[in-house]
């Protein structure tokens, strides 16, 4: 197998909110090789954009709590001074963030923003701007010319999108963080990012982490999958497996609720209940309440991470009784 | 038959571009142009197209969030080009919008409770009867009760989300607009939302436009698909029929480049449309679609192509139209 690039290991976060601890993120150990996409798919909430920023060192600050490692290329990146973070950020790893209209300036002109970026590698100017126009060209932005001198509030919610990717492309990191990248794009600009994030996958060997809900997306690029719940990884393994036989309760019934039919055939199936908000860890296991299989134990142990194979892992106590779920 | 919930006649928004912070040229983005489209009430019209075709647009002029270039609205009984002040405080009382970047239409500084209640207090609701409403519109989008405390910036993508849709549906609306109301969703949370905004068409007979790129909620949800292209409607009719036998190329074209969904299909020989997306500004005459068209013919090319009725609800702008009996 290739390099491992980045490793998560025993990463745990709390926010400190009204009333005590948030635990957003609990024991998250997971990978990520040289060209190799790992998708992280799960319940709105779960802490996938927690685990996100604080890999980029960029959580709020003040009012979180971080405890494990986060290693990239054999350093532990929590260890590193603020120096150290900016050298690497956007240049090593890169990011694609959620919500483009938090991280663009809405005062200036968004092929400017894109050359900011460039510059940073000290290419010259007219260089630089002919480099953002052919970036906008990549990631078919319409009028190039005319979007690179317009202002955010100017673009459509797909433009501003792409102007996020047109950025990251200019960098060409090792590592790329693309969290819910495509949610504005139609379907036929989706494949051709899509292209686009397979090339960097195959030229440059780049590694991938890809937070989203689309299973579309994880189905056409992913090669592994981490499915989160409240905070834990709750099953990871090789795409196609959990595709064809997932093995957490949750995971069985997320495949299950993808919209494949009509309202004339009836609901959508759902999963009852909601996700608590977990103040204070305590044992047990975050999904008992809304398990159809939950035993007793599952409410006073933690479920520990059980290998089913070397490959592929189940935070679940059916692993050990040697049970299936099967909704 | 009782007239449309909401009509519209030749809409039309024109952006200039804009050369500096305070300068324009005097091109122009043609984002919705001429668009003619009814929805009954009690129907839910999902509303699909190429990002940058104008469905924000559209969805911001019918909220009177941005002023119409050109056309003519009328949006329960009200024409949005002549309406008194009492008939507009009438329409923002019905119409409630989720919005496709929820977070920048929260204020920071409120909590999730007070951001629910401004608009029920705004409307004359006595606040300890906002107050009970937050809580039950909080349940019905799946939320755990304490989050009501909490401020947008301690909240996730698809939290966020479904404060807008629950602080939508806090003032009992007749119209809802949603951009975009799952996309930040996990697939059974998303579920459990399509599932509540279909239970409130049965229940209040609620108007819904839909729009979104996610092709299997647009087909599960709708009772009839739009779909838009470079600021035109191209096609409209039955969810059933747009979905599955479009007429339109465009149309059919999207449908055809829709994710597969399991990844055993991977390589399986996909029909992407080719071309780039054309621009809004620099506009020929003739379809639109011409340049990535594999249909077209020299007729499509010196005119624009009339809208043609193929059945009873269904209309499609094309000089070709596929799948006609
Ligand atoms: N600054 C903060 N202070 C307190 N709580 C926070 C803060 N940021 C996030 N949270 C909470 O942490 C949890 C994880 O949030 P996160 O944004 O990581 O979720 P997510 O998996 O990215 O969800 P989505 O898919 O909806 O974007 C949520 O319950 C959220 O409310
Ligand atoms: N305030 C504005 N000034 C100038 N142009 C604008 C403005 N708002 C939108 N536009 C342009 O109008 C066109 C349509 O944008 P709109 O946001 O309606 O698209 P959309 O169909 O919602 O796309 P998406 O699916 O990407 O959200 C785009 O070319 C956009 O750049
Ligand atoms: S550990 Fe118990 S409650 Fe948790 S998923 Fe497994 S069976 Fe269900
Ligand atoms: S009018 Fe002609 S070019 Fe346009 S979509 Fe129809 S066949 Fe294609
Ligand atoms: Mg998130
Ligand atoms: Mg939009």
């Amino acid at each position: 197998m290739s390099e491992e690039l980045l490793r998560l290991e025993h990463l745990s976060i709390d926010y400190k909110v009204k009333g005590g601890y948030l635990s957003a993120v609990n024991d998250v150990n997971l990978s990520v090789h040289r060209g190799e996409i790992l998708a992280v798919v799960g319940e709105s909430g779960c802490g996938k954009s927690t685990i996100a920023h604080s890999i980029m060192n960029l959580l709020p600050g003040g009012n979180e709590e971080i405890e494990g490692k986060i290693i990239f290329k054999g350093d532990d990146l929590r260890t590193y001074s603020r120096r150290q973070m900016e050298a690497i950020r956007g240049k090593d790893i890169g990011m694609i963030f959620q919500n483009p209209l938090d991280s663009l300036n809405p005062v200036y002109k968004t092929g400017k923003q894109v050359e900011e970026a460039i510059l940073l590698d000290g290419i010259d100017r007219v260089q630089a701007w002919n480099k953002v126009l052919d970036l906008y060209r990549d990631v078919k932005m319409p009028d190039a010319e005319v979007r690179a001198n317009s202002f955010p509030h100017e673009l459509s919610g797909g433009m501003r999108q792409r102007v996020m990717i047109a950025m990251m492309l200019s960098r060409n990191p090792e590592l790329l963080i693309a969290d819910e990248p495509t949610t504005a794009l139609d379907v036929t600009i989706e494949a051709q990012i899509l292209e686009i994030i397979k090339d960097l996958k195959k030229t440059y060997d780049t590694a991938i982490m890809l937070i989203t809900h689309n299973f579309g997306l994880v189905a056409e690029v992913a090669d592994k999958i981490a499915v989160m719940y409240a905070g834990e990884v709750i099953e990871y393994g090789d795409v196609y497996e959990i595709f064809e036989k997932p093995l957490h309760p949750y995971t069985t019934l997320l495949m299950k609720a993808l919209p494949r039919k009509t309202k004339h055939e009836g609901r959508l199936q759902t999963i009852d209940g909601n996700v608590p908000r977990i103040l204070d860890k305590k044992p047990g296991c975050r999904f008992a309440n809304r398990c159809p299989y939950a035993m007793e134990r599952c409410q006073s142990e933690t479920p520990p991470e059980i290998y089913v194979s070397e490959e592929h892992k189940c935070r679940c106590f059916l692993m050990e009784e040697g049970k299936e779920a099967d909704a | 038959m009782s007239a449309p919930m909401i009509e519209m006649k030749d809409v039309q928004k024109y952006f200039r571009v804009s050369k500096g912070l305070f300068k324009t040229s005097a091109e122009q983005v043609k984002a919705v142009d001429h668009i003619t489209l009814s929805v009954e009430e009690g129907e839910i019209v999902g509303l699909v197209g190429e990002s940058g075709s104008g469905k924000t647009t559209l969805a911001r002029v019918l909220l009177s969030l941005t002023k119409m270039t050109g056309g003519e609205a009328v949006i329960d009984g009200v024409n949005l080009g002549k309406a008194s002040h009492r008939d507009m405080d009438k329409l923002h009382r019905e119409i409630a919008v989720v919005f496709q970047d929820p977070a920048s239409n929260l204020n920071p500084r409120e909590t999730v409770e007070s951001s629910i209640m401004r608009p029920m207090i705004i409307h004359g609701v006595p606040r300890s009867k906002a107050k009970e409403k937050a809580k039950e519109v909080l349940e019905m989008v799946k939320m755990d009760l304490k989050y009501l405390d909490s401020f947008p910036h301690q909240l996730s993508g698809g939290q966020l989300q479904r404060i807008a849709i629950a602080r939508a549906l806090a003032l009992s609306p007749k119209i809802m607009i949603l951009d975009e109301p799952t996309s930040a969703l996990d697939v059974s949370v998303q579920a459990q939302i399509l599932n509540l905004l279909l239970d409130l068409q049965e229940q209040m007979h609620l108007t819904y436009i839909i729009i979104t790129h996610d092709l299997n909620v647009i087909k599960y949800i709708s009772d009839k698909i739009a779909v838009m292209y470079l600021g035109q409607l191209v096609e409209f009719g039955p969810a059933d029929v747009v979905g599955n036998h479009p007429s339109h190329p465009y149309t059919k074209g999207l449908m055809d480049a829709a994710p597969i969904l399991d990844p055993r299909d991977r390589g399986k020989e996909k029909e992407i449309m080719k071309g780039d997306p054309g621009s809004l500004i620099d506009l020929k005459s003739g379809c639109r679609f011409y340049a990535r068209c594999r249909y077209a013919t020299d007729e499509c090319k010196d005119k624009d192509p009339d809208n043609v009725i193929l059945a009873p609800g269904h209309q499609v702008a094309c000089v070709h139209p596929l799948n006609i009996e």
